[in-house]
């Protein structure tokens, strides 16, 4: 099949509370190759858990995808019925969870844990098939097979996110979500965990898209990094070239506000507050926190523009920069 | 399941039922006066004279112990209650009061037990089935029905029922556990016992059947904001798999908890119930203990609900561990 794994095209994601309408993601569109690693970035409430959970259509109320489209291999997932859903998460998309401490089911084994999902999809596989997938898995991710019966609270921080690595390959997706799969972790085990990771997702051939905060361990994990700001995406580009030369102001002030070993110039953070996402700054949404910020800027929404190849921007200053407007 | 944390629920039962029949013992002990005393003063009080009263109340002292040191009369009644020797009944003199709990537990156990049981299960389906995003719309009304019934005492619904199914409409009997004295176990005796157990029954299932519902909505509503519910979805499990195996399963927990401690109070919670439809359980013993100063009788009946309580209890620690593996078995 050609053409991209994922294409996602103007998607609208937003939380009703009465008259309040609150639009986490807003007309998002994003494409995806096979096997890509995209990393996204952004702050809290930027939108980027919705858009996971979006994906696989795990948002629940008051969330609702209000339009959009979101294409996997040619299915468009907003469109599939019930059953089809079912049936469609995890043999295409499986999940890393945010929460990864409390993403395993306490009353029973990771054996169990892990059997239903491959009997939820393959009638075909009988008990002692299930059985050594199981074992394989774990030792994949570096565990023993032994873990299997044990219980979640039984395992470590790490082991419990290890688990639920092996789990997301069970099915071997085309597409792998980590939402922010390290965030309870400390940074020793965060590197093991992530370069796991990375591992089977490359064995299985499955596209990954990694969701967080944490540039740092982005710059080593992803090919691509796409920036999201009050739902919206404001900067995509290859990782390197996001670090080199960012275009957008806010992934500049984002870069330099990383701590760096060589300099003892004293932390620059990114003055002020994202905005409230019911009351929302007119034009882009950035320029009260913006440093170039023009009048333009306070007037029309910017657009998301490709400046060079394979390289998108929604800034009016760095379009002018280009002189695509 | 380990030897010594086997050890020491056991210990810890037994612990408990001594401290509850130390406490049975000593409070009539701390009342002032002497019941032989107070029965001689009150006919005294009437203008009736009674001859030799200080030699009365000497022999009755002498007969049931009480002239002797406080602890030897401490160590005779754990002896006797170990045995299960609680005395003869004043008002079923002579029988044993042990003889006359044995004979209304069946009914007790049949009745409340089986009742308890029904409500909880009914209930806690309920409760799960109206938190459940999927179910029908019917069920989420249920839910101010459920707090209404669980509001109304026990009792007061009885006499609705009663009213109702067997006053007015003549359906059912108006009381009583059977037509005629069981014989044997056929087919028409067991029909007659469910006949006659059916409203008390039924009463006893409405009344509790809002609590335990209302119980499981509250951790159905807990459970189904955790992360490994949105995993489960995302798993894409079946419907049936998510609901029962990872939703209920963890949120029955705490109900589990709640039907060991209901089970024990089962006997003594629904007293009014049994008086109301004369039913001859343990709670019917009790109340007519409790209006005829049956003193031994209420004694042997509060230290069987101890047991009751302490023994579900006991159990309840036993398989816990079975039901949670968080909880551990040391």
């Amino acid at each position: 099949m050609s053409g991209p794994l994922l294409e996602i095209r103007d998607l609208s994601v937003s939380y009703r509370l009465g008259q309040l309408q609150a639009r986490a993601v807003d007309g998002l569109s994003l494409t995806l190759e096979r096997g890509e690693r995209l990393g996204i970035v952004g702050e809290s409430g930027s939108g980027k858990s919705t858009l996971a959970l979006a994906l696989m259509r795990l948002h629940k109320p008051p969330a609702m995808i209000e339009s959009g489209e979101v294409k996997l291999g040619g299915t468009d997932i907003l469109r599939l019925s019930k059953e089809e859903l079912r049936r469609f998460r995890w043999s295409e998309i499986s999940l890393i969870p945010q929460g990864a401490m409390n993403s395993l089911n306490p009353v029973l084994r990771v054996r169990q844990q892990m059997a239903d999902t491959i009997r939820a999809h393959r009638r075909d596989l009988g008990g002692k098939q299930i059985r050594r997938r199981i074992d394989e898995l774990l030792q994949r991710v570096g565990l023993d097979a032994k873990v299997a019966e044990l219980y979640p609270h039984e395992l470590s921080g790490g082991m419990k996110q290890r688990v639920c690595i092996a789990l997301a390959i069970v099915l071997e997706p085309k597409l792998i979500i980590a939402d922010e799969p390290t965030s309870a972790l400390d940074v020793v085990v965060q590197r093991t965990v992530i370069e796991t990771l990375k591992d089977v997702q490359a064995q299985i051939g499955a596209a990954l898209i990694m969701i967080g905060h944490d540039m740092g361990l982005m710059a080593q994990s992803v090919d691509h990094l796409a920036v999201m700001y009050a739902g919206r995406l404001v900067d995509v580009a290859p990782i390197k070239a996001f670090f080199t030369r960012p275009l957008h102001p806010y992934s500049q002030m984002l870069i330099s506000s990383l701590p760096s070993p060589d300099e003892t110039k004293p932390l620059a953070g990114i003055p002020g507050m994202q905005p409230s996402l019911t009351d929302l700054p007119s034009g882009c949404a950035f320029n009260p926190r913006c440093p170039v910020a023009q009048p333009v800027c306070r007037e029309l929404v910017p657009a998301l523009l490709e400046l060079e190849p394979r390289r998108r921007a929604a800034c009016h200053v760095a379009a002018e920069a280009y002189h695509v407007v | 399941m380990t030897w010594s944390y086997l050890l020491k629920r056991l210990a810890m039962f037994v612990a408990v039922v001594l401290l509850a029949i130390t406490v049975n013992f000593i409070v009539p002990r701390l009342a002032p006066g002497d019941p032989t005393a107070a029965v001689l003063e009150q006919l005294l009080s009437r203008g009736q004279q009674v001859e030799g009263s200080q030699d009365i109340v000497a022999a009755y002292r002498a007969r049931f112990g009480l002239d002797e040191p406080i602890l030897l009369q401490y160590g005779r009644y754990l002896l006797n209650t170990a045995r299960f020797d609680l005395g003869s009944s004043i008002s079923y003199f002579p029988q044993k009061v042990e003889s006359a709990i044995v004979s209304a537990l069946p009914w007790t156990i049949g009745l409340l037990a089986v009742a308890t049981v029904i409500s909880f299960g009914l209930g806690s389906l309920l409760g799960a089935l109206i938190a459940w995003p999927g179910s029908p719309r019917f069920l989420k009304s249920l839910s101010p029905a459920l707090m209404v019934l669980s509001a109304i005492p026990y009792y007061l619904l009885a006499l609705i029922i009663l009213y109702l199914l067997a006053i007015w409409t003549g359906w059912f009997p108006l009381g009583g556990a059977y037509s005629q004295i069981p014989q044997r176990f056929d087919p028409s005796t067991l029909w007659d016992l469910a006949y006659h157990a059916f409203l008390p029954a039924l009463s006893i299932v409405l009344a509790g059947v809002g609590f335990w519902a209302l119980g499981m909505r509250g951790a159905m509503i807990n459970v189904l904001g955790e992360d490994y519910l949105t995993l489960a979805e995302a798993k894409g499990l079946p419907k049936g798999r998510i609901f029962f195996a990872y939703a209920v399963r963890n949120a029955m927990l705490p109900q589990v908890t709640s039907l060991a401690i209901a089970l024990g109070t089962a006997a003594s919670g629904s007293v009014l119930v049994e008086v109301a439809f004369n039913y001859p359980g343990i709670g019917y013993l009790l109340y007519n203990a409790l209006r005829s100063s049956d003193y031994f009788l209420i004694q042997g009946v509060a230290f069987f609900l101890v047991l009751t309580v302490a023994l579900s209890v006991l159990i309840l620690d036993l398989i816990y561990p079975l039901l949670d593996p968080r909880i551990q078995r040391r």
